[in-house]
C-alpha cells in the first residue's frame, strides 16, 4: 500500500529518524487513551515556533544556534518568525535598554496565549554587566519569564539547554492553566489584562 | 521609478484629492534591523520620500560605565560594541591603553594581535555579507559560511576561552600563549576557508538576480561620503581608500603586504564586493603573519607578552615566591598602579571603519573621560539621504549591506 | 612638503593670534584650545586653508570638569587631514550655566548626530543645530546623565544591593 502513495526517491541515509515518544496512557485495538494535556503538550512541544527577540550579542550566538553547527530546527523550531501574533515563544536575547522596554511590552501584549518567553543572556535576566540608568535590570520587571539562561553570551548548548526546558514546560502544562486563577493573578501583577 | 512614470500611472484631476503618503514604521524590532534601530519612513506606493532615525534602543552607557572601572576592567566592555568583530575592539583598547602607558610591544605579540584581528575582520565580513545575502532571499549562503565563522571561534576559544564576546587579550600582550592545538585549527583554516569563501562568491558575484538586487542601491558619493563621516569599507566602496591600517600604521601592520579594494559608486554591490575583497586580503595578511610568527624559535616564541610587570599580571609563580611580583600583583588587581596623566586618541580598523577611542586620565585609577568614536552612530545619519527616493526593497538592502551593529551604534 | 604640527600652529597663530593657547602635543598629536565664539571660524579656516585642508571631522565630544569655574564643558573636535595624513584636536570651553556653541552641521554633514549626542549627555545647546534633541536616552529624561554629579545607576532599582557592590550604606 505505502509504495502506492509514495512515489519518491526511498529515503537511503535519513533512515534512523526519531519518532517522539507517545505519552503514558491506555492501549487497545483502534484506541488510545491518554490525557488530554499529555498530547496537546506533545503536539505544542515539538512545534514551537519562536520569535527571536534579538537585540545585542546574544543575538549572534543565536544565529549560531540557528545554524547549521547547533541546529535549533531539529527541535520542531524551524520556522521562525517575526510577528507575534503568530508565534509561541518569545526569545528575548540581548540588553534591552529602558527605550526598548515599552516596545518589548508591546510585542508579549501581541501574543495570543499560549505564550512562553524565554530570556537569554545575562542582560535579558539581571541587567548583566550593565549596571546603569539606561537599561533595564531583567525583562522580568516588565513581562513574566519561564525560562531564564545565564551567560555573556550563553554557548548555543546553553540556549538549546533552555529551549530543551521549555519543551518540558510546554509537554507538562495543564490546558486549563491560561485560564486559571493563578495565571491571572501573575498576569495582574505585571499589569496585564 | 521617475516621477514621470508615476504621474502617467496614477492621474488626479488638477486641484482636487492631494496624493498622501504613507507613513510606516521600519520598527525596532524588524527581521530587516539586524540589531534595534528605528526607521520611520514616509512612503509614496514604494519609494521613500523621506524617514528619520531613532537610536538608543540599546544604549547601555559604557562611556559612563568606563569612568567606574580600571583600565583592565573595560576591556569587557569594549567587546560588545561590534560584537561581531570583539577582538578588534579588544586590540584597540589595549593600543589605547599601552600607547598612554608607554609600554613597547614585542613583535611577536604584534604579529599574533594581527592575526587575532584579521580573523575578526573575516568574522565581520561574513555574517555581513551572508546577511546582505539572506535580505535579497538567498539563505543557502549563510548557512555554508556560518560553519567557518564556528571554526574562528574554536581558534578564540582556544586563546581566550570564549566564543563571541572574547575579552582576548591583556594590556602588554595576551593572557597565554598560542597552544599547538590553536595553530592546528588556524592552519585548517588557512586550508578550507579560501574554498568555501569562493564558493560563496560563486554563488553570489556574478549571480544576475543578486547583481541586479544590489546594483544601484543605495549609492552615494565620495564627497558626500567623506562629509557624513564614513570610513571603512562603505566609504571604500565608494572610491576613497582610506584604511586606518595604512594610514596610520599601529600594531606593525606595516610589516604587511596587502592591498585596499576601493568600488566605484558606493551603491550595495560595490559594498559587497569591497567586503569580499577585504576577506581575501585579510586571509593573505594572516597566512604573512602565521609565516612571520613561526620564524621566532626558542625563548622568543614563549613570548606573549610585554616586559611590563607594572601593567601585566606577572605569573602565579612569581607572585608566590618574589617581593616584587608580590606587591605589583596587589597593585593591579586592587587597580592602584600609577596610570600616567594624558589625553589619547587611538584609532583602529574596525569591521565598519574607523573605530577611535579618545581616553582623558587624571592620573586615577579609573580614566577620567572615554570616549569611543563609533562607525556606526556616524555613518547612519547618512541613511536618510541614501535611501531618499528609492524603493522600500532596496533600502531594506541598503540597511544590511551598510553594516550596522547596534551595539556600536549606541554604546 | 608634508604638514607638520609646527606648521599648523605657525599658519593658526597668523590667522588666529592668541585667541588661541593651550598649545600641546600629546602622544603626536597637536591639541589647542579655542574661544567658543570661534569654533566656526576655525573649523571653516581649517578646511578652506590649501595647506591645512582638514576635511574630515572624525569626532565630536564633549567633557565635564566640574572644578574649572565658569568653563566646565569642554566640547572637543578630532579633525583629520586625510591627504597629508595628519590630526588635530581642538576644545572650546564653556560654563555649564549656560553652555552654547556653535554648531559646525553646516560644514560637516556628520556633526549633526555626534552633537546630538553631546548635548544628550552633557546638555552642550548647539547655536543653530537644525533637530537638537536627544538621541540615545529615553527623551523624557530630564537631565544630563554623563555629568559628573549624577550616579551611574539607576536609584530606584531593588534587586541590587549596593553594599555587595563596595559602595553606598557603610562605604559611603
Amino acid at each position: 500500500m505505502s509504495d502506492i502513495i509514495y512515489t519518491g526517491r526511498p529515503v537511503r541515509f535519513n533512515n534512523k529518524v526519531k519518532a517522539a515518544e507517545a505519552p503514558p496512557g491506555v492501549e487497545g485495538e483502534g484506541f488510545f487513551a491518554t490525557k488530554l494535556s499529555d498530547v496537546v503538550g506533545l503536539g505544542r512541544k515539538n512545534s514551537l515556533w519562536p520569535l527571536p527577540f534579538a537585540t545585542s550579542c546574544c543575538g549572534i550566538e543565536f544565529m549560531a544556534t540557528m545554524a547549521s553547527h547547533y541546529d535549533l530546527a531539529r527541535f520542531g523550531s524551524e520556522r521562525v518568525g517575526f510577528s507575534p501574533r503568530q508565534c509561541d515563544l518569545l526569545m528575548v536575547m540581548g540588553t534591552i535598554a529602558k527605550k526598548m522596554g515599552p516596545v518589548l511590552r508591546q510585542v508579549y501584549l501581541q501574543m495570543a496565549e499560549p505564550r512562553w518567553v524565554i530570556s537569554v543572556g545575562a542582560c535579558a535576566c539581571s541587567g548583566g554587566i550593565f549596571d546603569t540608568y539606561s537599561v533595564l535590570q531583567g525583562i522580568d520587571q516588565i513581562i513574566p519569564v519561564d525560562v531564564y539562561v545565564p551567560g555573556c553570551p550563553p554557548r548555543p548548548e546553553a540556549i538549546i539547554d533552555g529551549f530543551m526546558k521549555i519543551q518540558d514546560l510546554v509537554g507538562n502544562e495543564s490546558v486549563r492553566r491560561r485560564n486559571s486563577d493563578k495565571y491571572k493573578a501573575l498576569l495582574t501583577e505585571y499589569g496585564i489584562q | 521609478m521617475t516621477d514621470q512614470a508615476l504621474s502617467n500611472h496614477i492621474k488626479l484631476p488638477e486641484g482636487n484629492l492631494h496624493k498622501q503618503t504613507t507613513t510606516m514604521n521600519l520598527g525596532p524590532t524588524h527581521p530587516a534591523t539586524h540589531g534595534v534601530f528605528q526607521n520611520i519612513l514616509e512612503l509614496d506606493g514604494e519609494t521613500i520620500v523621506n524617514s528619520e532615525q531613532t537610536v538608543g534602543y540599546i544604549h547601555r552607557a559604557f562611556e559612563k560605565l568606563a569612568e567606574r572601572r580600571p583600565l583592565y576592567q573595560i576591556t569587557p566592555l569594549t567587546d560588545r560594541l561590534n560584537y561581531c568583530s570583539s577582538p578588534i575592539n579588544n586590540m584597540g583598547w589595549h593600543l589605547t591603553c599601552e600607547k598612554l602607558l608607554g609600554l613597547t610591544i614585542p613583535k611577536r605579540v604584534d604579529y599574533l594581535r594581527v592575526i587575532i584581528m584579521e580573523l575578526a575582520r573575516i568574522s565581520d565580513h561574513l555574517i555581513c555579507n551572508s546577511i546582505v545575502g539572506v535580505d535579497t532571499g538567498a539563505f543557502t549562503g549563510f548557512l555554508y559560511v556560518m560553519q567557518y565563522r564556528e571554526l574562528i571561534y574554536e581558534i578564540y576559544e582556544e586563546v581566550c576561552g570564549s566564543r563571541l564576546t572574547t575579552n582576548i587579550g591583556r594590556i602588554g600582550g595576551f593572557e597565554r600563549n598560542f597552544n599547538d592545538i590553536a595553530f592546528q585549527k588556524l592552519e585548517k583554516f588557512l586550508k578550507e576557508f579560501p574554498g568555501v569563501w569562493q564558493e560563496f562568491e560563486n554563488l553570489f558575484n556574478r549571480n544576475r538576480i543578486f547583481m541586479e538586487r544590489t546594483q544601484g542601491g543605495g549609492p552615494i558619493s565620495a564627497e558626500k561620503a567623506l562629509n557624513y563621516g564614513m570610513t571603512g569599507p562603505n566609504l571604500r566602496a565608494s572610491g576613497v581608500d582610506y584604511d586606518v591600517r595604512v594610514a596610520t600604521p599601529y600594531c606593525s601592520y606595516e610589516d604587511f603586504d596587502f592591498e585596499i579594494p576601493v568600488g566605484t559608486t558606493g551603491d550595495n554591490y560595490d559594498r559587497f564586493m569591497v567586503r569580499n575583497g577585504e576577506i581575501w586580503q585579510s586571509l593573505r595578511i594572516i597566512e604573512q603573519a602565521y609565516q612571520k610568527v613561526q620564524e621566532f624559535k626558542g625563548a622568543a616564541a614563549d613570548v606573549f607578552h610585554a616586559d611590563a610587570p607594572a601593567y601585566y599580571l606577572p605569573e602565579k609563580k612569581d607572585v608566590y615566591t618574589k617581593m616584587e611580583a608580590l606587591i605589583y600583583h596587589f597593585k593591579i588587581i586592587m587597580g592602584e598602579t600609577e596610570i600616567p596623566k594624558g589625553e589619547v586618541y587611538q584609532a583602529v580598523e574596525g569591521g565598519n571603519g574607523e573605530l577611535g577611542f579618545y581616553l582623558i586620565s587624571d592620573g586615577g585609577r579609573t580614566p577620567y573621560r572615554l570616549h569611543f568614536r563609533r562607525p556606526c552612530f556616524i555613518y547612519y545619519q547618512a541613511y536618510a539621504e541614501i535611501t531618499k527616493g528609492s524603493m522600500l526593497s532596496d533600502a531594506i538592502v541598503t540597511l544590511s549591506s551598510l553594516n550596522l551593529i547596534a551595539g556600536e551604534m549606541d554604546a | 612638503m608634508a604638514l607638520t604640527n609646527e606648521r599648523i600652529q605657525e599658519k593658526l597663530v597668523e590667522k588666529f593670534g592668541d585667541q588661541l593657547t593651550g598649545w600641546d602635543t600629546q602622544f603626536g598629536m597637536l591639541s589647542f584650545i579655542a574661544p567658543k565664539e570661534s569654533n566656526l571660524k576655525i573649523l571653516q579656516h581649517l578646511w578652506d586653508d590649501e595647506e591645512l585642508g582638514f576635511k574630515f571631522l572624525t569626532d565630536i565630544c564633549a567633557v565635564h570638569y566640574p572644578e574649572k569655574e565658569g568653563a566646565e564643558i569642554a566640547v572637543v573636535y578630532h579633525l583629520h587631514n586625510l591627504s597629508d595624513n595628519v590630526r588635530l584636536r581642538f576644545k572650546v570651553f564653556a560654563p555649564v550655566a549656560a553652555p552654547d556653541v556653535y554648531t559646525a552641521t553646516s560644514i560637516y554633514a556628520s556633526a549633526n548626530w555626534m552633537e546630538r549626542e553631546t548635548y544628550d549627555f552633557y546638555g552642550v545647546n548647539f547655536v543653530g543645530h537644525p533637530d537638537l534633541r536627544r538621541i540615545l536616552n529615553v527623551d523624557e529624561m530630564d537631565y544630563f546623565p554623563l555629568r559628573k554629579e549624577f550616579p551611574l545607576e539607576d536609584q530606584t532599582r531593588v534587586d541590587k544591593d549596593d553594599e555587595m557592590f563596595g559602595r553606598g550604606g557603610s562605604y559611603n
